[in-house]
């Protein structure tokens, strides 16, 4: 699939299905999903390991973009665009936004055909700084 | 490096870390979201129980692999922050450094650390001790010394505003108590000067 994809990185695995569930419910098999939540270890948290294989399922050549909740999700989403390195990684970009609204509003307008730096940029601009 | 120092360090920090587990937690616990201790225990159990792999590594390789081993055990945010200090560490470092490679080398993996978490010292973080014991290593300290060095930078967090981390959410609240990271830094370098120490 050509559109941009999603992913859906949260501390809780309720809040990223949830998010991921509005997600869908928007724009339905239109752009490519994934989500992922927890520590690995059955708690809280987020990892690296989680998120890098939440990107491959969600990849797409126009690129994918990450939304985040809370510190450790934004520092361990790096960190796995790190990892998987060049030259995806710089198709990959970890959005400034809330998780909820930044996963709807992206993912609808990745919908729609819009290249990664809009689907970025849309997301964004829920975060005025 | 010797396999048998490589290995003696990632059984002191090991040790340390498992030791002071619910230390750490309790110190999170009261201004961030309290697993920190569990998460490092983790983490260094986990390269604890490849040490024989790592130390079979030159020292370079060896911290590359103990920082990605980190990054991909420890959870949360400390994960990347610890694991990417090993790593940028191995990436700077000689095979057979002097105090001098290692001063430069340790230099290089803050400022890492310090883009990973978008930080400065000065906000209530590891770097707050980091940043002491990397002046001390320059300033050609005694092992003895830089331990008390990040004693006292970690007790220094206290009174400090926490700026970045979970525990910034609380504001002026997070004054009054010591950053868990910091904690854990002092703790491992504690661990590590004091098993190089022996050594000497």
């Amino acid at each position: 699939m050509s559109n941009v994809g999603i992913v859906i990185v949260s501390h809780s695995p309720l809040v990223a299905e949830g998010t991921a569930d509005m997600v869908r419910q928007m724009v339905g098999n239109e752009v490519p999903l994934a989500w992922c939540g927890g520590n690995g270890h059955g708690g809280l948290g987020t990892n690296v390991e989680a998120i890098m294989g939440a990107i491959d399922k969600a990849w797409s050549e126009a690129g994918v973009a990450i939304l985040v909740d809370l510190g450790g999700a934004e520092t361990n989403s790096e960190m796995a665009v790190e990892m998987i390195g060049e030259p995806r990684a710089q198709k990959i970009i970890v959005c400034n936004a809330p998780i909820v609204e930044g996963a709807v509003m992206a993912a609808t307008e990745a919908s729609g055909g819009a290249s990664l730096k809009e689907v970025v940029a849309t997301a964004h601009e829920l975060s005025p700084s | 490096m010797a396999a048998a120092d490589l290995s003696r360090l990632i059984e002191a920090t090991a040790n340390t870390i498992a030791a002071h587990a619910e230390e750490l937690t309790r110190l999170d616990q009261a201004i961030g979201d309290g697993d920190h201790g569990l998460n490092m225990k983790r983490g260094f159990e986990a390269v604890r129980a490849e040490a024989g792999a790592f130390s079979a590594k030159p020292l370079p390789e060896a911290l590359k692999a103990i920082g990605t081993k980190l990054v991909m055990t420890v959870g949360g945010a400390s994960g990347p922050l610890f694991g990417t200090l090993f790593m940028a560490l191995g990436k700077e470092i000689p095979a057979a450094p002097d105090r001098a490679d290692l001063a430069a080398a340790f230099g290089k993996a803050i400022e890492a650390v310090a883009a990973r978490g978008k930080s400065q010292a000065g906000q209530k973080t590891m770097l707050d001790v980091l940043q002491p014991v990397h002046e001390a290593l320059l300033q050609g300290k005694t092992a003895a010394d830089i331990v008390e060095i990040a004693d006292n930078a970690a007790d220094a967090t206290v009174p400090m505003k926490a700026l970045r981390g979970r525990a910034s959410f609380l504001g002026d609240r997070s004054i009054g108590h010591m950053d868990a990271g910091a904690r854990s830094t002092a703790l491992l370098v504690r661990a590590v000067a004091e098993a190089i120490e022996r050594r000497a």
